[in-house]
Formats: structure tokens, C-alpha cells, sequence
């Protein structure tokens, strides 16, 4: 980062993300007897209107707060399924997640989606009952050290040990959540505290002196980035997650239009930057498409913006955009210079950044650079093989976005159908693609669903699962049935692990261990909870289930049975470079 | 090469273990922390040692001041420091040796804090060449035990001050 001054008087006065919004009508005197009854006082004051959670012993005060609470409670039927579904409901929404669960085997439950939140920066204040501070290191019934176990994977984390302390502490854990990088926050919750005596409080400001947030972008910071764009011949955008946690989607376009700057994006960044846009090259990395990986090899500029040098993204690092200067801003300063050295770095908020950048002038001639990148589109579109018999997982998310007019949320699990949904369903706007980026978790998707569709009742929400992914969190079945929650679950069931099993062809010698999987009839599975369940085997009958499905209001399951040996191309083999992308594979 | 840091944080349950784990997760190395109070209540003063490149150093710092309960990090590798350690060292020393010890420790202005039949306790305090140096002439004798506490470490006030005078015998 550079010296220099502040560019404060050309930056309109914007918050750049989204804060939870202090309710004016809660009354925060409101009789309160226990901590349990000021918790839900204090989280009704910070915003909360939505709870997802299993209740359990040490939370049993809590759980007696919430019953006369306006605040509304999702049962689960799995701890991961709610936290899960905050995720969704934090990742389409940007306000922070809360989910709530019972100490112990309830907390451990959690642990995926905690290390889930922490890897794509999602925003979560999680809630965890524990033993009675007395019992506290006896090994109680139901005690597991959970402030211990999440210390890796949480932005910050607290136990409550005095009931003075709850004010402050939910204040300050909702500010860590939803400001820089957001993250999950935990907070846990002995019994005596919750069910012992409190009184009524005011949600304090929060005030936390070893949490520093960057301040605005720096001059020098934005001269240098001008100046090596005015140089640049092959400048190429690269962004990620950064732009949508920031809410800098409508700056990155216009800038990427007033500078005719081509932009690949990471599985994260998908929809914050128009898919049809005609600068848009496509995602970039092990399954980027053809066109974003060789432009990210023969760029002489590379303007990395909210992304994190993922080994996903550059694979071998020694040859990833070997020939250019690079730019790095992120809001996070341990991320510059962590994977990949840059050339000039600011540690900034994206969008203030792009705010910046857009008050300068700048023309550079890029025709040439947009030609070739139009040629390598040519040399190597996206593509698959459609075929007279077999339903091709492709062609059902081309369906679905034709069916959905590319409109709907979609969340997925994790494998094959993901890259699929990312690569052949076009998102045109933030927030609307909701997937595991960095931890990579199965079972994320449906429970995802199901939070975002509690946040946004009125979009179409589809979950495009694979038949092993499905299996994971398939119990959350009963919680989008008993809630009337209009989710359509899209299986792309190939009977294998799919992408487990792509990789054991081409490393393995097509010895597949345990890739091969069963699953049960699913549209049954889906009657017997009381949603719609749907079958299709070809490519006249995916139309019609998905018009069946989407006549309908209420929850559908459809079982896409597609071919079984479908692969994900292109790919970047792991430990190769990114321009030695296998495109097809041969026998 | 060698990596000092010094990190002011919050006196705070977890707050090691917070800091302790972050170097194992990241596969940061430790050679050796201190922790103490620090010159405001409710603050204390790690003094960490490690190892690492200049991009491991910034690395480093920059995940430390991503934990809440750090309030400031400072890298003093490459400043002007006064560094110290003290370890206590049991060494064997029967009416034989016990003069010939007592010679070889006069130039380290040790303390001799306790004296046995067999044995004697040094608690001798420097920089880690120095107390290096101690135990390497010790060893000879028969050392029974060390304890020493790791290097801690503060900012000079001038870097052309000179380094007080009998703190460097002995390396």
C-alpha cells in the first residue's frame, strides 16, 4: 500500500456494505426477566427477524424466549441443514445469518458450515448453548469446548460469562460478521447465563479496539492503478466474491465499459458481472472456460478485484499470467501478496475503489486484444455433445435457465452439476448464484435452498444437486414441506460421485472406487415427505417436468436421469498450468 | 532468517491459544513466545520468535492483525532492540568442581539462587548467545535441568545507544 492522500471529497458519502439496521420500533424495556428473554431483545434490536435452529437442553431458555418472540424460527432437521440455510439466507440477502443450536453435539453439527462461511466470507452470528459455567471442563453431559473447536474458523468468536457482557458483546459480534471481510461470528451460551437473571438493555454501539477496518482508497494507490492501465495493451479484470459482498456490481460495469476491459470471473464472483455481456470472457481456473484461461495467460495487465489467487483459479502457480503486471485490491490485507506476488496492491473496499477509479479518465486502445479474444471463443466455445438417446446434464441446465428465463436463484451442491450450473446457466445479477466456492461442501445446496427462498419468497428458488450431494442434507425434505417453501430441487443423477469419478478416469486408470453410488427412488422419496417428485429420462420429458414443476406452487423434487460418464471440460489438470487445458478426453 | 515480533494484545481467556494456533494452521514457525502484562491493564505483550522470508514476515503480521483480540504487531527483526532472556540452570557440582564453576561463571554476573550437596542453581539472564554460551561451558560438569523462558524483547529508545556494558561476555 502507498502513502498519500485520501480521495474523500470525490467518493459520495456510501456505505459500501450492507449494516444491520438498528430497529427504531423494538422496545428494548420491554420486560425482561432472564438473559434468554434479553438475547432475543438484543437480536431483535440488531435486525433479526429470522432464526434458523434445533433446539436442546442448554438452550432450553432460549428456545422459552423465542416461543413468545416475534422473531421467526425455522426447525431444522439437522443442525448443518440450518446453518446451511443461513448461509443462503445471508448469501442472497447480504444481512447476516443467525442460526441456533444446542451445546455440544448440536455445536459440533455446525462445524462445516462455520468452516463453509469462513472460506466464501459469508456473514453469520451463530448462537451455541453450553453447560453451566460450573460444569464447564468436567466433561458434562452435552459439553463440547466449541469456542475451542471454531477458533480456526470463525472471524471471531466469545462465550458469554456474565450476563453484563451480552449487550456489548452481541453488538460487537453482529459489527465483526457484516463489516471488512464478513465472516461467521459465534457466540457461545452457558445455561446458567441464559436462564440466570438480567435486565432489560439497550443494543450498545459496538466497540471492538483491535478490529481495524481499511479506510478509503489512497490517491497514489489510484494513480498507480490509472497509470498501468494507460500502459496495458492486454488488460484483463479479474473478479471474485470481493464484488459481491462489496455491493460494487453496478461500478464494476460501468467501469469495465468506460475502459473496455474484458473481465473473467471466479466461481464466486458469477453474477456480478453480466454473463451476456460482451465483455464477459467466462470463469476462469480449473473448470474457466477455454477463453478465460488463455486470456489470463497472454494478459500484460491483470486487475485482480475482491478475489483471493485461489489454487482452484491459478494452478500451477508458476505459470499462471506469466507475462503480466498485477494489480491486487481487496479489503483484506492478508490476502495481498499471499498466493501470488503482485506489482500494486491497495488493501480497500472494491467498490469505494472502483468509485475512485472512475472519477479518472483513461482511453486505451483494446481492439486488438478484444480480436483475439473473440478467435480463442471461436477456436474453443463452451460445448458438449448432445446425443439422440442420452439426457445431457448440460441440457438440463440450459433447460432450467430457459424455463426460469434466467432469472432464478440457484444454489448447488458440490461436483460435476456445479461446474455445470456455473458454466451453463448465465447469471446477470449479484447475489443470485449461491454455491460452496472454497470448502467445497456436499450437502450445502439444498439447505442453501431452503434459507434463501425463507429470504426471498417471492424469487424462484432452484437447488441443481447431484444425486450423492442431495443424499447429504436430503432430511431437510420435511422442514421446505412444513414450511410451504416453493423450493424446486433439480437432480442431475449421473449414479456416480461425478466428479470423483472424472478424476479416477483421467488419474486413475478408470479404477472407480466407491464413486459408483446408489440412490433411492427420488420422486418417491419426495411424495412421502408430501412434495411433488418428478422423473425424466429424456430430453421430452425434462420439458415437461420442468413445466409441471414450475406450474406448481410448492416444493419439487425432479430426478433428471442423465448419462452416466459425462465429464466436466474444459479442465486444468492440478498441478498444470492454466493454458494446459485438457478440452476433451480420449480412450 | 529469524523474526521477531511483538504484539500487544488483549488480556483475554484464549487469547494464546488464539494466537498459538494461527501460526499452526498457517505453518507459521514458533521458536520461542513470551507473554506478560503489558504496560496498560487488560493489555499484554507477546514476544514471538519465528522464522521466515520478508513475504512470510508481512504475511505473518497481517494474519495476526486479523485476530480481534490483537491490538498491534510490530516486526523488530530489523530494528534496534533490546532483547533478553533468563534461564535457570541446575548444574552438578560437588565440593570438587564447585570453584572451578564459580570461575567460569564470575564474567556472566549469574546469581547463584540455590545451592544443594551435589548441585547448584544459576539464573543468569542476557541475550540468547550469551546463555547459549553459559550451558556449552556448564555442560561439561553435568547439567540437570534448564528452564528458560524465551526471549522478550522492546524497542531501544535511540538506536545509537550502547549496549550495556558485560551483556555480550561470554558468546
Amino acid at each position: 500500500m502507498s502513502g498519500g492522500s485520501e480521495v474523500a471529497a470525490i467518493l459520495p458519502m456510501q456505505e459500501p456494505v450492507e449494516r444491520p439496521v438498528v430497529k427504531q420500533d423494538v422496545n428494548p424495556r420491554r420486560e425482561v426477566r432472564t438473559g434468554a428473554e434479553l438475547l432475543c431483545s438484543l437480536l431483535e434490536q440488531a435486525g433479526v427477524d429470522t432464526i434458523f435452529g434445533y433446539p436442546g437442553g442448554a438452550v432450553l431458555p432460549i428456545y422459552d424466549a423465542l416461543y413468545s418472540s416475534p422473531i421467526r424460527h425455522i426447525l431444522t432437521r439437522h443442525e448443518q441443514g440450518a446453518i446451511h440455510a443461513a448461509q443462503g439466507f445471508a448469501r442472497v440477502t447480504g444481512k447476516p445469518g443467525i442460526v441456533l443450536a444446542t451445546s455440544g453435539p448440536g455445536a459440533t453439527n455446525l462445524v462445516t458450515g462455520i468452516a463453509d462461511a469462513y472460506m466464501d466470507s459469508t456473514p453469520l452470528v451463530i448462537l451455541t448453548g453450553q453447560v453451566p459455567i460450573e460444569s464447564i471442563g468436567r466433561d458434562a453431559f452435552q459439553e463440547a469446548d466449541i469456542v475451542g473447536i471454531t477458533m480456526p474458523v470463525t472471524k471471531h468468536n466469545y462465550q458469554v460469562r456474565d450476563i453484563h457482557d451480552l449487550p456489548q458483546v452481541i453488538a460487537d459480534a453482529f459489527y465483526i460478521a457484516t463489516t471488512g471481510r464478513p465472516g461467521p461470528v459465534l457466540i457461545d451460551l452457558p445455561k446458567n447465563i441464559t436462564a440466570g437473571p438480567a435486565s432489560a438493555a439497550v443494543l450498545p454501539q459496538a466497540h471492538v479496539r483491535g478490529y481495524r477496518l481499511p479506510g478509503l482508497p489512497q490517491a497514489a494507490d489510484v494513480e498507480a492503478i490509472i497509470e498501468a492501465i494507460r500502459q496495458a495493451k492486454k488488460p484483463l479484470l479479474y473478479i471474485g466474491g470481493g464484488i459481491v459482498s462489496s455491493g460494487a456490481s453496478s461500478y464494476l460495469r460501468e467501469f469495465a465499459h468506460r475502459t473496455k476491459i474484458p473481465v473473467v470471473s471466479t466461481l464466486m464472483g458469477l453474477g456480478a458481472f453480466p454473463a451476456h455481456d460482451p465483455l464477459f470472457v467466462g470463469m476462469l481456473g480449473m473448470h474457466g472456460t477455454y477463453a478465460a484461461n488463455r486470456a489470463v495467460t497472454e494478459c500484460d495487465l491483470l486487475i485482480a478485484l475482491g478475489v483471493r489467487f485461489d489454487d482452484r483459479v491459478t494452478g500451477k502457480l508458476q505459470r499462471f499470467s506469466p507475462h503480466s503486471t498485477k494489480i491486487h485490491v481487496d479489503i483484506d490485507a492478508a490476502e495481498i501478496g499471499k498466493n501470488v506476488p503482485v506489482h500494486i496492491s491497495a488493501v480497500a473496499d472494491v467498490g469505494l475503489m472502483l468509485q475512485a477509479l472512475l472519477t479518472r479518465e483513461v482511453h486505451i486502445d483494446t481492439a486488438a486484444w478484444h480480436e483475439q479474444i473473440l478467435l480463442w471463443n471461436e477456436e474453443w466455445p463452451l460445448q458438449y455433445h448432445a446425443s439422440e438417446g442420452d439426457l445431457k446434464p448440460q441440457q438440463v441446465v440450459e433447460l432450467i435457465a430457459q424455463y426460469t428465463h434466467e432469472e432464478a436463484i440457484i444454489t448447488t451442491e458440490v461436483g460435476q452439476h456445479q461446474m455445470w450450473a456455473a458454466l451453463f446457466y448465465p447469471f446477470s445479477r449479484p447475489r443470485q448464484f449461491v454455491t460452496s466456492g472454497g470448502l467445497g461442501t456436499m450437502g450445502f445446496g439444498f439447505p442453501a435452498a431452503l434459507g434463501a427462498q425463507v429470504a426471498r419468497p417471492d424469487s424462484t428458488v432452484i437447488c441443481i444437486a447431484g444425486d450423492a450431494s442431495f443424499q447429504m442434507n436430503i432430511q431437510e425434505l420435511q422442514t421446505i414441506v412444513e414450511n410451504q417453501l416453493p423450493v424446486k430441487v433439480a437432480i442431475i443423477n449421473n449414479r456416480y460421485l461425478g466428479m470423483v469419478r472424472q478424476w479416477q478416469q483421467f488419474f486413475y486408470e478408470s479404477r472407480y472406487a466407491e464413486s459408483r453410488i446408489g440412490s433411492p427412488d427420488f420422486a418417491k422419496v419426495a411424495q412421502a415427505y408430501g412434495a411433488l417428485g418428478l422423473r425424466a429420462q429424456t430430453l421430452a420429458e425434462a420439458k415437461t417436468a420442468l413445466e409441471t414443476a414450475f406450474a406448481y406452487n410448492g416444493p419439487v423434487i425432479i430426478d433428471f436421469i442423465v448419462k452416466e460418464e459425462e465429464n466436466v471440460f474444459p479442465m486444468v489438470p492440478p498441478g498444470k498450468g492454466t493454458d494446459e487445458m485438457t478440452l476433451e478426453w480420449e480412450e | 532468517m529469524e523474526r521477531t515480533f511483538s504484539v500487544l494484545v488483549n488480556d483475554r481467556p484464549g487469547v494464546l491459544a488464539r494466537v498459538a494456533g494461527l501460526f499452526s494452521r498457517r505453518d507459521f514457525n514458533i521458536a520461542s513466545i513470551t507473554v506478560g502484562t503489558a504496560e496498560e491493564a487488560g493489555l499484554s505483550r507477546m514476544t514471538i520468535v519465528s522464522s521466515g522470508d520478508d513475504a512470510m514476515a508481512l504475511q505473518i503480521m497481517r494474519q495476526l492483525e486479523k485476530l480481534v483480540e490483537v491490538i498491534e504487531v510490530a516486526d523488530i527483526s530489523k530494528d534496534p532492540v533490546v532483547k533478553r532472556e533468563l534461564a535457570l540452570i541446575k548444574v552438578e557440582a560437588d565440593k570438587n568442581s564447585r570453584p572451578e564453576i564459580s570461575h567460569i561463571l564470575e564474567p556472566f554476573r549469574v546469581a547463584i539462587v540455590d545451592v544443594g550437596h551435589s548441585s547448584l542453581t544459576v539464573q543468569v539472564t542476557g541475550g540468547v548467545e550469551k546463555i547459549d554460551a553459559l550451558i556449552g561451558l556448564l555442560r561439561p560438569y553435568g547439567i540437570l535441568e534448564i528452564a528458560r523462558t524465551g526471549v522478550t524483547a522492546l524497542l531501544r529508545a535511540a538506536a545509537k545507544e550502547v549496549e550495556e556494558s558485560g551483556e555480550e561476555v561470554g558468546s
